[in-house]
Order: C-alpha cells, then sequence, then structure tokens
C-alpha cells in the first residue's frame, strides 16, 4: 500500500530506504511504477452526442415557420407590458393575502378552540384539495347561483351594503380569489409547520419572564419560526407567478391573454407566446436570484454558532410534510 | 439586592411579620390517572433558600412549575407576594384570570429551568433585557445599565454581544440566571439548574447560585447537589411519590433525616 503512494510516509520508510541505500527512491526504497489513469470513454461520448443533440435542434428550430425577428417586438409592445403588470400585480397581491390568511388559519389551527380547529382543517382540506382553475371558475361565475351580494343583519331589513355580484366579481377579483385561498391553504401548512419548530421551552422561557400570548408570538415565536417559513414561502411565490396564467381563461388580462389578444388578429400565435414566455423565465428568474439570497441569509445564520440548529433540515422536513419537491437546495 | 417587595393584597393574608412571599396549599396535579403531585403544601419567607431533592419521578419539577402556573394544578392554591396565582380574590371566592393578566403575575417571579431555555435569536444582552425592558417596561437605559452589571457579576461582562449558541453550558445557565435575576423577582425558581450540564462546568453555575443566596436572594431549588444544599440551603424539603416526606433545617433532613425513606434516598445518592 505505501508503494501505490506518491506522499506521505509511513515510520518504516526512513530506515528502509536508507538499508536500501538507493538515494533516488523517495518513497518506500525504491523507484515508484508509472500509473496510466483511467479513460473515462463513456463521458467523451456522451457530451459528444449532447452537443450533436443540441445543434440539430438549434438548426431544426430555425428552419420553422416562424418570423423570431417579431418577438423582440412584442416583448415591449404596450398589451404584452400591461399583461406582465397584470401578472405581477396578481401575482403580489394574492401571495401577501395568502401569507395574512395562512397565519390566520395557522393559529386557528393550532388554538385550544376545538371549532376553530376543526374549522382550519376543514378550510384546507377544502381550499387545497380543489384545483386552481375550477376554483377560479366558480367564484368568476357566482353571480348565476347569487346575483346580487347583500351584507344586512338576516332575518331583519336592516342592509349595509347589496350590490350585484357581476360588479364586484371583476375577472381580476376572481383570480385573485381563486388563487389566493388556495394558497392561504398551502401558507396556513407551512405556517404550522415553522410554529411546530419552535422548541417548546421557549415558550415556557417566554412565559416564566412574564410575556403576554401576543409578546410570545410576536417576540419569541414568529422571529425563530421565520427562518422555517420564509423558504419555502419564497418557493410557493416562485409557482404563484407562473399560477397566475390560470387567470388568462376568465380573461384577466395577464402574460398569456396578452399574448393571446395580439395573436387573435394577426394569429402570430407562437411568437407572442414566446414573448410571454420570455417574459416569465425573466421575472421567475428574479424572484430565484431573491428567494436564493434570502435562503443563504438564513443558512448563514444558521451556520452561525448563535442559530438554532438544523433549521436546514427542518425546512427540508417541512417540504416532506407537505408532500412536496424539496424547497430548498443546499448550498455547499 | 434584596426584594422585599411586600404587597399585601386587601388583607386577604393575615400579614406576618415576614410575609410569606410563596404559599403553596394543598397542590394536587394528575396527568390522566397518575398522580404526580398530592396535597403539597410549603411556605417560603422573603430571604429564604429552600432546597427540594429527592428521587427522580417524585414530582418535584412538576411542583415548582405549578408556583409559575407553568403547569396548571387540579387542586390547591399557589399566593405570590399575597396574590392568589392565576385567581382573583372578589367576595372571597377566586376568579381565574386571563392568560394575560396572568402574565403580569408572573413577571413578579422568575424561573432558570434545566435546558437553560435561552432565546437563541437574541444576544446575551437581549435575553436579560427582553423582560425588563418589553414586559416590566422599565427605562431602556437604566435596564441596560443594570442588566450589564448583572452579567458583569455572573461573570460574563465580556459576553454581552455574543449569542447563546456561542457560549458553553455553564455560560447559558449563568445568562439564564441574569434573564431571572434582572426581572428583581420575589424569588427565583430553579429548576435542576446543572442536571444538563458537563460535570466540570457545575461549579460556576453552582458558584454563582450560592453568591445570589448569600446576597439575600429568595431561592426555591429542586436539585440532585447535596453538597451544595448543605452548604448554601436554610432549609431541605425531600420529596418522594408525589408528595412531601420529609423537611426542616439542613441539618435535620440532611443530617440526621427521621424518616426511613429520607434515610435510603440519602445513602444512595452519597456513597
Amino acid at each position: 500500500m505505501a508503494t501505490a503512494r506518491p506522499t506521505g510516509t509511513d515510520p518504516g520508510d526512513a530506515t528502509r530506504a536508507s538499508s536500501a541505500g538507493r538515494g533516488g527512491g523517495p518513497v518506500g526504497g525504491r523507484e515508484l511504477l508509472p500509473q496510466v489513469r483511467l479513460k473515462h470513454w463513456g463521458r467523451w461520448v456522451s457530451a459528444v452526442v449532447i452537443v450533436v443533440l443540441l445543434v440539430a435542434l438549434v438548426y431544426g428550430a430555425s428552419q420553422g415557420d416562424i418570423s423570431y425577428r417579431d418577438i423582440p417586438y412584442y416583448l415591449v409592445s404596450p398589451i404584452i407590458l400591461q399583461g406582465l403588470v397584470g401578472t405581477i400585480v396578481l401575482a403580489v397581491v394574492a401571495q401577501v393575502s395568502a401569507v395574512v390568511i395562512g397565519v390566520v388559519i395557522a393559529l386557528m389551527r393550532i388554538s385550544k378552540n376545538p371549532v376553530a380547529q376543526a374549522f382550519a382543517a376543514g378550510y384546507t382540506w377544502l381550499f387545497r384539495g380543489l384545483p386552481v382553475l375550477l376554483q377560479i371558475l366558480l367564484w368568476y361565475n357566482l353571480a348565476l347561483i347569487f346575483p346580487r351580494l347583500t351584507v344586512g343583519v338576516p332575518f331583519t331589513d336592516v342592509v349595509f351594503l347589496d350590490v350585484s355580484t357581476n360588479d364586484v366579481m371583476t375577472t381580476f377579483v376572481a383570480a385573485f380569489l381563486g388563487l389566493a385561498l388556495n394558497e392561504s391553504a398551502y401558507m396556513a401548512e407551512i405556517v404550522r409547520a415553522g410554529l411546530k419548530s419552535v422548541d417548546r421551552g421557549q415558550i415556557e422561557a417566554a412565559q416564566s419572564i412574564g410575556q403576554t400570548p401576543m409578546q410570545r408570538m410576536a417576540r419569541i415565536v414568529l422571529p425563530q419560526a421565520m427562518r422555517i417559513i420564509i423558504p419555502p414561502t419564497g418557493n410557493d411565490f416562485i409557482n404563484m407567478l407562473k399560477g397566475t396564467a390560470m387567470a388568462s381563461v376568465i380573461g384577466y388580462l395577464e402574460l398569456i391573454k396578452a399574448a393571446n389578444n395580439i395573436a387573435s388578429f394577426n394569429l402570430q400565435v407562437m411568437e407572442t407566446l414566446i414573448a410571454a414566455a420570455i417574459w416569465y423565465m425573466v421575472i421567475v428568474s428574479v424572484a430565484s436570484v431573491g428567494q436564493f439570497y434570502l435562503e443563504r441569509s438564513f443558512d448563514r445564520q444558521d451556520r452561525r454558532p448563535g442559530g438554532p440548529p438544523n433549521a436546514r433540515a427542518l425546512r427540508r422536513k417541512v417540504a416532506a410534510d407537505l408532500g412536496r419537491a424539496p424547497l430548498v437546495r443546499s448550498t455547499p | 439586592m434584596t426584594t422585599t417587595d411586600t404587597t399585601t393584597a386587601g388583607g386577604a393574608v393575615p400579614a406576618a411579620e415576614a410575609a410569606p412571599v410563596l404559599e403553596a396549599i394543598g397542590i394536587g396535579k394528575s396527568y390522566g390517572s397518575h398522580e404526580v403531585l398530592r396535597d403539597v403544601s410549603m411556605t417560603v419567607r422573603s430571604g429564604e433558600v429552600v432546597c427540594i431533592i429527592g428521587p427522580s419521578g417524585a414530582g418535584k419539577s412538576t411542583f415548582l412549575r405549578t408556583l409559575n402556573r407553568l403547569e396548571e394544578p387540579d387542586a390547591g392554591e399557589v399566593w405570590v407576594g399575597g396574590e392568589p396565582m392565576g385567581f382573583e380574590l372578589r367576595d372571597g371566592v377566586l376568579h381565574e384570570l386571563s392568560e394575560r393578566r396572568l402574565s403580569a403575575q408572573r413577571a413578579r417571579t422568575a424561573m432558570v429551568f434545566q435546558h437553560f431555555n435561552l432565546f437563541p435569536h437574541l444576544t446575551v444582552l437581549g435575553n436579560v433585557l427582553e423582560g425588563p425592558v418589553r414586559v416590566q417596561r422599565r427605562s431602556a437605559k437604566e435596564a441596560r445599565r443594570e442588566a450589564v452589571e448583572i452579567l458583569e457579576r455572573v461573570g460574563l461582562g465580556d459576553k454581552v454581544d455574543a449569542y447563546p449558541g456561542q457560549l458553553s453550558g455553564g455560560q447559558r445557565q449563568r445568562v439564564a440566571i441574569a434573564r431571572a435575576v434582572a426581572m428583581k423577582p420575589l424569588f427565583l425558581l430553579f429548576d435542576e439548574p446543572t442536571s444538563a450540564l458537563d460535570p466540570e462546568l457545575v461549579g460556576e453555575v453552582l458558584k454563582v447560585m450560592g453568591d445570589l443566596a448569600r446576597d439575600g436572594m429568595t431561592m426555591l431549588v429542586v436539585t440532585h447537589e447535596i453538597q451544595f444544599a448543605r452548604e448554601v440551603a436554610d432549609r431541605v424539603v425531600f420529596m418522594a411519590d408525589g408528595g412531601i416526606v420529609e423537611q426542616g433545617p439542613v441539618e435535620q433532613v440532611l443530617g440526621a433525616p427521621r424518616e426511613a425513606r429520607t434515610q435510603q434516598f440519602l445513602q444512595r445518592v452519597l456513597t
């Protein structure tokens, strides 16, 4: 074994080298034998295959019946930009609302009130169980069963608000409700997992110094739960950006609807869709970069000895609990 | 550093010469059909140091935790500084308090835990200031000066800006003690404060506790450190099977125990 090692000597080497009297031999008292490294032919072959396929793909694409030169024009056309704003606004508003509702549902789920617990469980079951597209369609067509929305005291003539459902249920509102309520069910699970990850002793210590339930939540539990909650939330926001595409079905002006609007009178379906695709890649990439830095700052806190250990392992466990793909890539 | 803050509630409790800061009367607690505490009563007067010893499973920690109502007793009353813990006395009836009002009562006590339970996201100073500033709403500047002073007294004056994770177990427990002392509590509750420490770190924590006792702090200590009890305690309480078997002055309980159960226990831990 010692002869196969170019570096490192064991205690026996020195004596053996001197007794053999061969000054030139650095190790083990004799010249080392030459070594031939394994040639990884398979890697070369597969690399070549991949490159050839890619070239073929690009060539094939260039032969397609499509006018690529129009795409940059569509990228910055007013209607596509309007759709871009529509996508971003809908995603942000829906995600923020989902976080707020999710926190409330999570708190109900862990409360001691059995009715609140059951309500939260039912809420999550319902809004997570139905396809988002179906939810959007149900909200959008609400006027078919409730032509007017009335807020008042039941069984009396007291009415605070009475409006036509169609006036309220715009495409934005319907898409917002569908997306936000579905996401809030996921957020509730994420927040609950985060709250559960905080050690019971932390709450007891906060109680022992006389903190009220609100103070305990705000000062002790949430700051520690955040490290678990924030990364999967960022992940969900990226999904939300893409999920807004479903709002195109009811005619809300987001990227896909904008692309279709243009294509409907000039038939450049693929050109406009590719322009939309490029915008999706841009906003998702921007969100991913934000997500990366967010995660890294939390992982750095993990490495700081003061941070609670294995937040990363916990996050992976959260991902497993939610039955989804790993939410967090591990940074080496 | 004496805390003789005798807040007497509307003449409900007869005021003795040295009013008890803590009175537990007939405390009982069960988990399902398992009875953990049975009719435990105890009085602690200002400045006293009481050590509770006994075999594991005796209910020592559970009893301690009923005193600041981290554990809700099924039976009995706890009076802290003349107030019924968790209740309000009106017309001779105890009315249960909201969690909020209970919190205010807890702010007059403090506890040191076996596993420290420091807040990992706050610095050492942040941990110590949390109670005085956020709960008791004392002026930040003054509280800060006092906190640094307390940290210096427990030998951690150079660690104010460190995070708990950067400290050894013994240092963490000393921060936890500082956090408790900073509340200026009527008394300090210690729940096996050295049980989770490496043997070589036990001494530094016991020394800080001894210093506090000499300064006149009222302390109730659940511990396995018989030697500490012998040196520091005014009174020793021996608990077993959810009840008090024997209590009295240190020399008596540790030196010449009357009950066979106590003798057995001491024989086992001291040999």
